[in-house]
C-alpha cells in the first residue's frame, strides 16, 4: 500500500489495526507529510495550509461511517505539532480512530504533539479511539503529547478509548471537555508504563447542562521505574451525574499519583470518584500458579486481563 | 498417589508458636476418594494449602508418587498433576472464566469444550463464558466456576476446600456426579475433599477427622462415619445451606 515501507506498516497495523487502506474516509500522516487522502460523500477531510493538520467535516446524519487517521514517524529528530479540527454533523453516527506510532532507532528524540478539537453537533455520536505505540532501540525519546477538546451539542454523545500500552517514553495527555444538555462523555483509558516512561493524564470536564454526565475511567499498570499521574477533574454546573475512576497496578518501582477533582456547583450535580492503587494481590497469583503457571507468567495473565 | 509424613506446620508471630498442623501422616491411594472434616479452625484449609505447595511444612515430608515434593514449587506440583479449588476463590479484574478455564486446561481449548465443564457445574454456559471473574459473581457462582477449572484441569490429584459451601441453586446430587465422573474420566485420579456435608462423606472410601491440627480419627467410611454422624462433623445438607435442587437453567 501506499509508499510505506515495512516499519511504518507495522506502526500502521499497531496504532489502526490496519493492513491496507481502510475503508471510508482516511488521511495516513507519515514523517510530517501526508502520505495518502480520501474524503467521502459525507465526509470531507481539508488540509489546513500550513500542511501541519486537518479540518473533517462530517455531515449531518452520515452514519455508520468511519474516519481513519493514523500517524506514523520514523524518522529520528522529528518533533511535530498538528491540528486536528473535527465538525460532526448533527445526527451523525461516526467512528473516528487516530493514533499514533513512533520508530525511533536514532539519538535524538522524535515528537509528535496532536492537537484534536471535536465540535459534536446536536444529537450526533462519536466513537472515537486512539492507540499510542513506541519502538526501535535508539536512544532518542518517543515522546507523545495530546491534546484533546471535546465540545459536545445537546444530546450527543462521545466515547473515547485511549491506549497506550508500549514503547512511549514520555506522554502528557490533557482533555477537556464542554457538555451541554443530555450529552454525555465516556472515557476509557488504558496505559502502561515501564523503564523509565513517564505518563500524564490530566482532564478537565465541565458539565453545563442539565442531564449530562461524564463517566472517565482509567486503567494502568506502572513497572519497573516508570511514573504515572492521573489528574481527573470534573466540574457540575448543572443537574448533572459524573463519575471518574482511576484503578492501577503498581510494580518493582512504580509510582501513581492518583489526584481526584471534584466541584460541584449546582446542588443537583452528583459527582464521584474512586481510586485504588496497589500491587497485585497475591492471592490471583498464587490461583494461577495452582493451575501450573510460573510466577511470571502469572503476572504477565493478571495484567493482560486487568488491561483488556 | 500422596504421602504424607509427620508433617507439621508452625507460624510465628510476635511472642509465641502456633502450631496449625501437627505430626500428620496419611496416604491417599491411587483412584481413591478420601474426606477430610473436623470442626473449624481445625487446620483442614491449612492442610490443603500445604499439599498445594502455598505453605512450606516446618517438618515432615510430602511424597506424590514417591518423589519428594515437600520444597517443589506451586506450579511444578500443579504441572506434576495437583490441582487445589479454594475455598474461598479468588476474583479477578478484567480476567473472563474463558480465559481462567482455558489456563487452567494448559492447552488452546475451543470455547464449546469450556462450555462443557461449566454446563458440568449447572451454570449456562451462555451466560458465562464471557463474565470477568471479578466481584460482579456472587460466591455461589464463583465456587462453581472454580470446580469447572478444576474439571478442565483433569489433574490426577485433586483437591477440593469445601466445595459445597454457598452452592444454593444447584443440587448436591450434581456436586456428586461431578466427583464421580471425575474419578471414572481420569484415570488412576485421586479426589480429596474437605467437607461437613454428611452426603459427600458417604461417597468416600476414607474418612479423616482432623481437630487441632491433628488427626483425631481415620478409617474406611463404614467405620467412621457412624461415629461422627449428629455432630458438627457430618451435617445433613438441609441444616448448613439452603439447597434448592435443579440443573442449570438457561
Ligand atoms: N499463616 C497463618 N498464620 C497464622 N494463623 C494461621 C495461618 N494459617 C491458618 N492459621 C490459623 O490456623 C487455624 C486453622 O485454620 P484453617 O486451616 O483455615 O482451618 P479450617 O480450614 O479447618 O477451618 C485457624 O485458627 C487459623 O486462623
Ligand atoms: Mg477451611
Amino acid at each position: 500500500m501506499l509508499k510505506l515501507d515495512e516499519i511504518q506498516k507495522r506502526l500502521l497495523k499497531e496504532v489502526a489495526d490496519l493492513h491496507k487502506v481502510p475503508e471510508g474516509a482516511y488521511n495516513i500522516r507519515s514523517n510530517g507529510k501526508s502520505a495518502a487522502r480520501e474524503s467521502t460523500e459525507n465526509i470531507e477531510i481539508v488540509p489546513r495550509e500550513d500542511g501541519q493538520g486537518l479540518t473533517v467535516k462530517i455531515k449531518a446524519g452520515t452514519r455508520n461511517e468511519s474516519v481513519h487517521i493514523p500517524v506514523v514517524m520514523t524518522e529520528s529528530g522529528l518533533k511535530e505539532t498538528v491540528y486536528n479540527d473535527f465538525y460532526v454533523g448533527e445526527g451523525s453516527d461516526v467512528v473516528i480512530v487516530a493514533g499514533c506510532g513512533i520508530d525511533n532507532c536514532g539519538a535524538q528524540d522524535s515528537e509528535h504533539d496532536g492537537i484534536h478539537r471535536f465540535y459534536v453537533g446536536k444529537g450526533a455520536k462519536v466513537r472515537y479511539v486512539e492507540k499510542h505505540y513506541g519502538s526501535g532501540e535508539g536512544r532518542g525519546k518517543r515522546i507523545l503529547n495530546p491534546e484533546t477538546e471535546v465540545y459536545l451539542e445537546e444530546g450527543s454523545t462521545m466515547e473515547m478509548e485511549m491506549v497506550q500500552i508500549k514503547g512511549v517514553d514520555d506522554t502528557e495527555r490533557s482533555t477537556k471537555a464542554e457538555l451541554k444538555e443530555g450529552s454525555k462523555l465516556v472515557v476509557r483509558e488504558r496505559l502502561m508504563t515501564h523503564g523509565e516512561q513517564r505518563a500524564i493524564s490530566t482532564y478537565d470536564v465541565e458539565l453545563n447542562g442539565d442531564g449530562s454526565s461524564a463517566d472517565v475511567v482509567s486503567r494502568s499498570v506502572a513497572r519497573d521505574v516508570s511514573y504515572q499521574k492521573f489528574d481527573a477533574k470534573l466540574i457540575g454546573n448543572a443537574a448533572c451525574s459524573g463519575h471518574t475512576e482511576c484503578d492501577s497496578i503498581i510494580m518493582d518501582k512504580g509510582r501513581i499519583l492518583a489526584v481526584p477533582g471534584l466541584e460541584a456547583n449546582n446542588v443537583d450535580a452528583a459527582l464521584v470518584h474512586e481510586a485504588a492503587i496497589g500491587k497485585i494481590a497475591g492471592d490471583q497469583i498464587i490461583k494461577l500458579m495452582t493451575l501450573g503457571l510460573a510466577e511470571a507468567e502469572a503476572e504477565e495473565q493478571i495484567i493482560n486481563g486487568f488491561l483488556k | 498417589m500422596l504421602e504424607l509424613k509427620n508433617v507439621s506446620f508452625l507460624v510465628s508471630d510476635t511472642e509465641n508458636d502456633k502450631e496449625i498442623i501437627r505430626d500428620v501422616s496419611f496416604e491417599v491411594p491411587d483412584g481413591e476418594l478420601i474426606a477430610i472434616t473436623g470442626p473449624n479452625g481445625g487446620g483442614k484449609s491449612t492442610l490443603a494449602r500445604l499439599i498445594a505447595g502455598i505453605e512450606k511444612p516446618t517438618e515432615g515430608r510430602i511424597l506424590y508418587d514417591g518423589e519428594d515434593i515437600t520444597s517443589m514449587s506451586i506450579t511444578d506440583r500443579a504441572k506434576k498433576g495437583i490441582g487445589f479449588a479454594f475455598q474461598q476463590p479468588v476474583r479477578f479484574k478484567g480476567i473472563q472464566v474463558f480465559d481462567l478455564i482455558r489456563l487452567a486446561s494448559g492447552k488452546n481449548i475451543s470455547m464449546a469444550d469450556a462450555c462443557n465443564y461449566l454446563s458440568e457445574v449447572g451454570l449456562c454456559a451462555r451466560d458465562y463464558i464471557d463474565r470477568e471473574v471479578n466481584s460482579s459473581l456472587s460466591g455461589g457462582e464463583l465456587k462453581r466456576i472454580e470446580i469447572a477449572t478444576l474439571l478442565a484441569k483433569k489433574s490426577r490429584l485433586s483437591v477440593f476446600d469445601e466445595p459445597e459451601a454457598g452452592i444454593d441453586l444447584w443440587s448436591f446430587k450434581n456436586l456428586i456426579n461431578v466427583f464421580q465422573s471425575m474419578r471414572e474420566n481420569i484415570k488412576d485420579s485421586s479426589i480429596l475433599i474437605i467437607s461437613h456435608q454428611e452426603r459427600i462423606l458417604e461417597i468416600a472410601d476414607e474418612i479423616i477427622v482432623l481437630k487441632d491440627g491433628q488427626l483425631s480419627t481415620k478409617g474406611r467410611r463404614d467405620e467412621v462415619l457412624p461415629h461422627i454422624l449428629g455432630t458438627a462433623s457430618a451435617v445433613p445438607e438441609c441444616k448448613k445451606v439452603g439447597v434448592r435442587g435443579g440443573d442449570a437453567k438457561c
